[in-house]
């Protein structure tokens, strides 16, 4: 068990080297650094003074060597201009050159700073992680429960009436995108306007003009069910259908196994033939499914962060690519690649639990 | 629990005319009609026919769990004098495992997967006694001692996966066990299991049958199975009782022309295939929706007498003198059932020429990998060890032992589907030993053919017979144009006896005795010299084994073809083969002719395989010898002997030479082979495991 942690821990090194590589290479590209260059200097400098504003930012050079400097496995850039003033990747404007390390990168917990926020990347990412962090928590703890208890109620009679009500449901909801269904919330709930809340206020029922709030800025600071349920619902409904029919079939198919049918035969209750005995091994491959909801979410917060204006990591992200800056792009790069190999390590060995068939070498 | 009062000497299962239909949306099949049988307390029901003959619909008849489509249309099902069919849901399910109890044909997808032995064990007292836990996992212990098996703690804390075959389905017996049940249901209970620990199971279900007083209704389509386990038995075909009666009543004196057939159709000693060949019943099982008028065995029945046997339905007629015996036959009085059949046609034997195939010194080991996720250090299986034998022309050589000996192994060596790791094999003056079969010339390719084990799954389910048997004629680049290719595939068709429509046929139109002769057909596409038939019966009805046995040893008569066949069915082999190869853990433990192998003296393992073989025959007495523990793993071989770890004979050797040196193979005279340390003087004092008793 160990050793396989560790071989996956390693594999996983380099699968991130490799990934965070492409995110560098596609965000450093020329036309990038020349935009950079033009907002960083000044948006009228000739292509020759683009040319000398990279080079003296340490922008120009080979791609691989760049990187390395990026990760802090090689030494950053030094530049001494023609003023005598030296400056460096690891040299801070008030720093003494001769007292500034040698390295300075990922590794070192250098991530830069973010031509956008003003702020370290770091700061912004970490905050902005936090913000997501509890959105994601929340729709977990809703999506999850609500998928599996409608997968098995769907699936333990397979063609009942219950079955076919609660399967159209779900394909209807993994059938409607995030922002189909976001905007119809909002209409719906969250609109002065149009449907339920005026009628709510009309019966004297509301103390605000609408049930839900449209935006979910305040709960940046305090979350309530009001202002978080929108932009939680929205993006669990997408999923709620989606795991329920992964569900859903899982379950079908091991109700009609023969060990379910000993089961019956030696009079266990349908009740405890289905918590028993089918659950367990029903559940083997819906985890796959919802530990893949993981990466799936952080993606998909983009555009419901966007929708309610919550500065999470999606609104971050867009942000960022929105206005080039390739130091916070980079840093949420390397989040994403941690957070998604991370998710599949604990998949992996979860698995291992609910199947006693496979062993970890 | 209500305990109605219940008078031991009345039947514990009562089955009046019951009929059972599954309902589809084009129609109503029905599966079982008119179906009647008694079980008395402590007594062995069997229930025989072929596949399709609605024998488990029986059995889940009684247990009330047909599915959503399956329902009991008339008729009633008396357990302890109470009826099931107009039982409620819960009734039922108290009944359920505690006074019934089943068993299953495939104990592997029987048991739960994901839940260790111990939990399924114990959940039957806690549901049906409100056992407490600590009190239902001492229970558990006792039974998992009560079925032999090793160590029952750890076995209780096992998942089933961990368990070998045999092992799992004494878990699903004790689980049977569990709460003492009045009446046990055994469907199949062996059939995936090999003939030695076959032999293991039958012991312990007859012994604990004695031992609690079960009642039992046994279901198998082996006789010789039915003729051990039990007292009584009732002969099923197309949904209907034919026969029923004590055991030795219906053997000795039937009174059915099914029943008669279906002897007639199976291997017994003494039976042989060019003078006393086996005589396959003729025709098809009819399907559900398209059986006949009147007695639906008419069409294949030799006594049927138009006019009569179709008039109209045909009930069940008690037979005087006998024991609860009746037969479902309009004729049964009339006909002479002592008659010798009139069918038999005795060939000639096929003379046998030189030698086409040769090995020498064959091994072949494989490589696996520990682990689930790779790693772990890398294990050998030994699947063949030093295998040498010749085999001639026109030949039969039957190769036989259980699952993981090695039989497979060597016929892929043999095909070029897998390389030998060392020693040779000489095919007609050329060594293919290390030659795969992409590599193979086209002629030694269509020289050596194989015919398989499932029919089912070997042929292309889209694509027409006639154009699958033209694919291998186009592989073996025989024949210049289409209709020259297409006249002799019409030519193959004829040679397995099926009409020359079927070519036009899709597989799934086919019955499983036809699927096989279009394997066979397609073998033979290529003027094969060799054939390997890998259990070629083994997965079709009794009736049809007989047919497609006897066309194989006509196809062999007709071309002079070596035919090697694998088998682990000891009663068809001693039938058709001139040669018999007994291999266990990979080694070739005896060799020599079918009279030499099946007369003493024996390996011991040999011996042990053919105490293990139910015999269908009431004059013949068997030896019951049976083998302690599993077969080892290939991956860890015993030391010395193979087969040391459940010899029977081996405190005859001196100096415990069997746990230490691999013996060496003895050439007895004919040139029988034994591998085996015993001395001369044990080997000759050896006794015949099979004896007739005196008439």
């Amino acid at each position: 068990m160990l050793a396989f942690v560790i071989r996956r821990l390693g594999v996983m090194l380099v699968t991130a080297l490799v990934l965070t590589f492409v995110v560098f290479f596609l965000t450093n590209l020329p036309p990038n650094l020349e935009k950079l260059a033009r907002s960083e200097g000044s948006v009228r400098m000739t292509d020759a003074a683009v040319v000398s504003w990279l080079d003296e930012h340490g922008h120009s050079g080979s791609v691989f060597f760049r990187y390395a400097e990026w990760l802090g496995a090689a030494p950053g850039w030094v530049i001494t201009d023609e003023k005598g003033v030296t400056r460096g990747r690891c040299i801070g404007q008030r720093d003494d050159p001769a007292l500034a390390p040698k390295y300075c990168g990922i590794f070192q917990g250098n991530w830069g700073i973010s031509t956008v926020f003003k702020k370290t990347v770091l700061f912004s990412l970490g905050k902005s992680m936090a913000a997501t962090g509890w959105l994601m928590l929340a729709v977990m703890l809703v999506m999850v429960p609500v998928a599996l208890v409608i997968g098995v109620l769907a699936g333990m009679r397979e063609g009942s009436r219950t079955d076919r009500v609660l399967s159209t449901f779900s394909i209807a909801t993994s059938a409607t995108p995030e922002y189909v269904s976001g905007v119809i919330l909002v209409v719906l709930l969250a609109s002065p306007a149009t449907g339920l809340s005026p009628v709510l206020a009309e019966w004297g029922w509301l103390s605000g003009k609408t049930l839900f709030m449209g935006t979910a800025t305040s709960a940046m600071d305090n979350i309530t069910f009001w202002n978080f349920g929108l932009p939680v619902a929205t993006i669990a409904l997408y999923g709620v259908g989606y795991i329920a029919r992964m569900t859903r079939a899982s379950m079908t198919e091991v109700m009609t196994q023969q060990y379910i049918r000993t089961a019956r035969l030696k009079g266990v209750g349908f009740r405890q033939v289905v918590l028993r005995h089918a659950l367990r091994n029903a559940m083997i491959a819906p985890f796959t499914v919802i530990m893949l909801q993981f990466p799936y979410l952080l993606n998909g917060v983009v555009i419901v962060e966007t929708l309610f204006n919550y500065k999470g990591f999606g609104w971050m992200l867009v942000t960022a690519a929105g206005n080039n800056d390739i130091e916070m792009l980079l840093g949420a790069s390397v989040v994403a690649v941690i957070f998604v190999l991370v998710t599949q390590l604990i998949s992996d060995i979860g698995y291992v639990f609910l199947n006693p068939r496979i062993r970890l070498g | 629990m209500t305990n109605a009062v219940w008078d031991p000497s009345q039947p514990i299962l009562e089955i009046e005319n019951l009929s059972i239909s599954f309902f589809t949306r084009m129609r109503e099949i029905p599966a079982v009609m008119d179906f009647s049988c008694k079980v008395m307390a402590g007594e062995a029901m069997g229930l025989v026919g072929e596949s399709g003959c609605g024998k488990s619909t029986v059995a889940l008849g009684v247990m009330r769990d047909l599915g959503k489509n399956g329902q009991i249309v008339a008729g009633s099902i008396k357990f302890k004098g109470r009826d099931l069919v107009t039982m409620g849901e819960e009734e039922l399910r108290h009944l359920r495992g505690s006074e019934i109890a089943m068993i299953y044909q495939e104990p592997m997808a029987s048991l739960n997967p994901a839940m260790k032995i111990g939990a399924q064990l114990i959940e039957v007292p806690m549901i049906h006694q409100g056992m407490a836990r600590a009190e239902a996992l001492a229970l558990a212990r006792q039974i998992v001692a009560d079925v032999r098996l090793p160590d029952p703690d750890r076995i209780l804390n096992a998942f089933p996966h961990q368990l070998s075959g045999g092992q799992q389905q004494r878990i699903v017996i004790a689980m049977a066990l569990m709460s003492k049940p009045a009446l046990l249901i055994l469907d199949e209970p062996t059939t995936a299991l090999d003939v030695t620990v076959e032999a293991g199971i039958v012991d312990l279900v007859k012994d604990l049958g004695h031992k609690y007083g079960t009642s039992m209704l046994f279901i198998s389509h082996n006789l010789g199975l039915i003729m051990d386990v039990c007292d009584r038995l009732c002969v099923m075909y197309s949904g209907e009782a034919v026969e029923t009666g004590a055991v030795a009543q219906v053997f000795d004196d039937m009174r059915h022309p099914y029943t008669q057939a279906l002897f007639r159709s199976i291997p017994l000693p003494g039976a042989d295939k060019n003078a006393r060949p086996l005589i396959s019943i003729p025709g098809n099982f009819p399907l559900p929706h398209e059986r006949p008028n009147g007695c639906n065995f008419g069409p294949r029945c030799d006594y049927f007498q138009a006019g009569r046997c179709d008039a109209g339905d045909v009930a069940m007629a008690d037979v005087p003198k006998g024991d609860r015996h009746a037969s479902r036959c309009v004729k049964w009085d009339e006909v002479d059932w002592t008659a010798a059949p009139k069918a038999r046609v005795v060939k000639e034997k096929a003379p046998i020429g030189k030698v086409v195939l040769q090995m020498a010194d064959l091994k072949k080991y494989y490589e696996v990998s520990g682990g689930a996720f790779g790693g772990g250090h890398a294990k050998v299986v030994k699947a063949n060890e030093t295998l040498s034998f010749e085999a001639h022309e026109g030949e039969t050589l039957a190769i036989v032992g259980e699952s993981g000996c090695g039989k497979s192994t060597f016929a892929k060596v043999l095909m070029g589907l897998e390389t030998a790791t060392s020693g040779t094999i000489t095919l007609f003056d050329e060594q293919v030993q290390s030659t795969p079969i992409q590599r193979r010339r086209v002629d030694t390719v269509s020289s050596v053919q194989m015919v398989f084990q499932n029919p089912f799954d070997t042929l292309n389910p889209s694509m027409t017979v006639g154009r699958q048997i033209i694919r291998a004629l186009e592989v073996f680049h025989i024949g210049t144009s289409d209709t020259e290719r297409s006249d002799r595939m019409l030519e193959l068709l004829d040679l397995v006896k099926l009409p020359r429509a079927f070519a036009e046929r899709m597989p799934r139109q086919l019955s499983g005795g036809q699927k096989q002769r279009v394997g066979i057909a397609r073998a033979f596409a290529g003027g094969a010299k060799v054939v390997v038939a890998d259990e070629p019966v083994s997965a079709l009805d009794v009736s049809v084994q007989a047919a497609v046995t006897d066309l194989l040893m006509d196809i062999q008569r007709q071309n002079k073809t070596t035919l090697l066949f694998i088998s682990h069915d000891l009663s068809i082999v001693r039938y058709l083969s001139d040669r018999v190869l007994v291999m266990y853990l990979g080694h070739v433990v005896e060799m020599g002719s079918t009279d030499q192998v099946f007369q003493p003296p024996y390996h011991p393992y040999t011996e042990a395989l053919l105490s293990a073989v139910p015999v269908a025959d009431t004059k013949v007495i068997r030896k019951r010898i049976v083998l302690e523990g599993d077969i080892p793993s290939a991956m860890n071989p015993p030391p010395g002997c193979p087969f040391q770890t459940r010899c029977r004979w081996k405190s005859q050797v001196a100096g415990g030479l069997c746990d230490t040196t691999m013996p060496p193979v003895q050439t007895l005279t004919g040139g029988h082979q034994i591998k085996c340390h015993l001395g001369a003087d044990v080997l000759a004092k050896m006794d015949p495991v099979i004896t007739f008793a005196a008439e």
